[in-house]
């Protein structure tokens, strides 16, 4: 299959997600992050026509440059950098679940370096650290499994403290709400499984 | 929600247009909106760009101009700009001598300023201010929030670039003023993005947001709504604990309201910070009241105390020329 049904579905979830996204940012945050995701993903499917052209690679590096001009926020640089990063290090030819695991353990590298952040606190690499982990793993039903840890990776970050070990007021209260951005990253984590399983 | 807008997607394009027509004599608008730029500039000098989110105007556009800043990026309403926008800037304010940005610390600015500085070919430097005490650490911050002493450490370093000073004195300057520089604030009611709908976040008649972020991100504590001599003793109380300054230290005073509060309170708050710093000790020799560094309509204020020497005294002193701030000529 052509990558161009992925693109189009995930950032499509992104789209009808808004609302879900805004309110998650609104209770822990400053209320902007459905907007930027929805601002990211319809600049994305405007260049849909020249991204179906384009191989995976090219792709990853177009939409990962398309992130960084126009979401702005954090989210910009972050999807942006995981997207180019992913576009350096995945093979040319169709990626089996090993060539991905070490493409996206690239990918959280350069993220932990641009933010400053690690795993536990309370981001989407809360997400992506444990996706990754199920994919060197192997094994059957990987789709499945890839899309269950990612929900509910995203689900957990409700249970972590904004900043570990730093019990600072808000720190207290951002506790039980689940991470904007992590929720964001589940979600196209999901779709591309759900894609990926319609057309195998 | 109620608003004087046309459509929510037009409210940012409207606003810079209107804003860039209001002030043609001081400055110029990018094409794409990329940027504000000084209209007159001057060689040879270090050029000195802020940026972030809007929807705290007048911060940073207004500040525009002679004795400030010489480019301001603004991004979607509570965003930080895109890297591509300070390169836009650089490129067209840098006169020879360096780029200075000046960055408040938040997560996104932080990031988005970082992408650009290494990917500028000029000398520059950045100066990340981190003025609120509320908040040692949350998601979306990398450390203490920059919010209302912003405006202090831009008109000072301004100042200072103006007289024709280098960018590592600038730079020296600017860490310098920001870590005299301590600011607190409370919200009385929330504040709208206009693209969102909603209040950004959920307030009683009777509470108040103390520790407030200029973009209605919660701070420190919700509480039952105190007096004014209450709001003062606790936002002063917390600034000077920062600060650790002696009996006799003298200080700018700036009160800031967040958008949604009227002069006739930030003038009262004025009253009851001074009663506090008096009471500390404290002489206030400067002072700066109104709405700077806002959050939309949100209803508050915060306050800035700012510790400076003589010479950074002077350099605030200094004349100033833009959309939001002139005196001196």
């Amino acid at each position: 299959m052509n990558h161009t049904a992925l693109i189009k579905n995930a950032t499509q979830t992104l789209i009808d997600h808004v609302d879900e996204l805004t309110a998650l940012d609104q209770a822990i945050g400053d209320g902007d992050h459905g907007l930027n995701m929805k601002r990211g993903a319809m600049a994305i499917q405007a260049r849909l026509d020249e991204l179906a052209g384009q191989s995976l690679n090219d792709a990853l590096r177009t939409m990962g440059m398309t992130c960084m001009s126009t979401i702005g926020g954090s989210s910009g640089p972050v999807f942006g950098t995981l997207m180019v990063t992913l576009a350096k290090e995945l093979p040319a030819t169709k990626p089996t679940p090993v060539d991905l695991a070490g493409a996206l353990d690239a990918g959280i590298k350069a993220l932990t370096r641009l933010g400053k952040a690690e795993v536990g606190q309370k981001t989407l690499l809360d997400v992506l650290a444990p996706v990754q982990q199920t994919l060197a793993a192997g094994g059957g039903e990987m789709i499945a499994r890839v899309r269950a840890c990612a929900i509910a990776s995203a689900d957990a970050t409700a249970r972590m403290d904004a900043i570990k070990g730093r019990a600072s007021f808000l720190g207290e209260r951002a506790f039980g709400h689940v991470d904007p951005g992590s929720r964001s990253m589940a979600l196209i984590i999901d779709s591309i499984g759900d894609t990926l399983s319609h057309h195998p | 929600m109620k608003k004087l807008i046309n459509d929510v997607d037009d409210v940012l394009a409207e606003s810079l247009a209107g804003f860039a027509a209001a002030h043609a004599d001081i400055l110029r608008l990018a094409p794409e909106r990329q940027f504000v730029a000084r209209r007159e500039l001057k060689r040879g000098k270090v050029a000195l760009i802020s940026g972030g989110g809007s929807g705290h105007e007048p911060l940073h556009a207004g500040f525009v101009g002679h004795g400030m800043l010489d480019a301001a990026c603004p991004g979607q309403v509570f965003t930080s700009p895109t890297p591509d926008q300070m390169l836009g800037a650089a490129q067209a304010v840098g006169g020879g001598a360096g780029v200075l940005f000046i960055v408040k610390n938040y997560s996104g600015d932080m990031m988005n300023f970082q992408m650009a500085a290494e990917m500028l070919d000029q000398e520059n430097e950045t100066v990340i201010v981190n003025d609120d005490v509320a908040v040692e650490n949350s998601t979306y911050t990398t450390g203490r929030r920059g919010v209302a002493g912003t405006l202090v450490v831009e008109k000072v370093v301004g100042a200072a670039a103006e007289r024709g000073a280098d960018l590592a004195a600038l730079k020296a300057l600017g860490d310098a003023v920001n870590k005299a520089t301590a600011s607190m604030g409370v919200a009385l009611t929330s504040c709208t993005v206009p693209a969102a709908g909603s209040p950004t976040f959920q307030i009683g008649a009777d509470e108040m947001e103390l520790g407030v972020g200029i973009h209605g991100e919660p701070g420190r504590r919700r509480v039952k709504l105190g007096s004014a001599d209450e709001i003062a003793a606790e936002l002063t109380g917390a600034i000077l604990k920062d600060l650790s300054l002696k009996p006799g230290a003298e200080v700018l005073l700036f009160v800031n309201g967040f958008g949604g509060t009227p002069l006739l309170e930030q003038y009262l708050m004025v009253n009851a910070a001074h009663k506090v710093l008096a009471g500390a000790g404290i002489k206030v020799v400067r002072h700066l009241t109104g709405s700077y560094v806002t959050s939309l309509e949100m209803a508050g204020c915060s306050i800035t105390v700012s510790a400076l020497d003589a010479a950074q005294f002077a350099l605030w002193d200094a004349p100033v020329h833009t959309a939001a701030l002139r005196w001196g000529m």
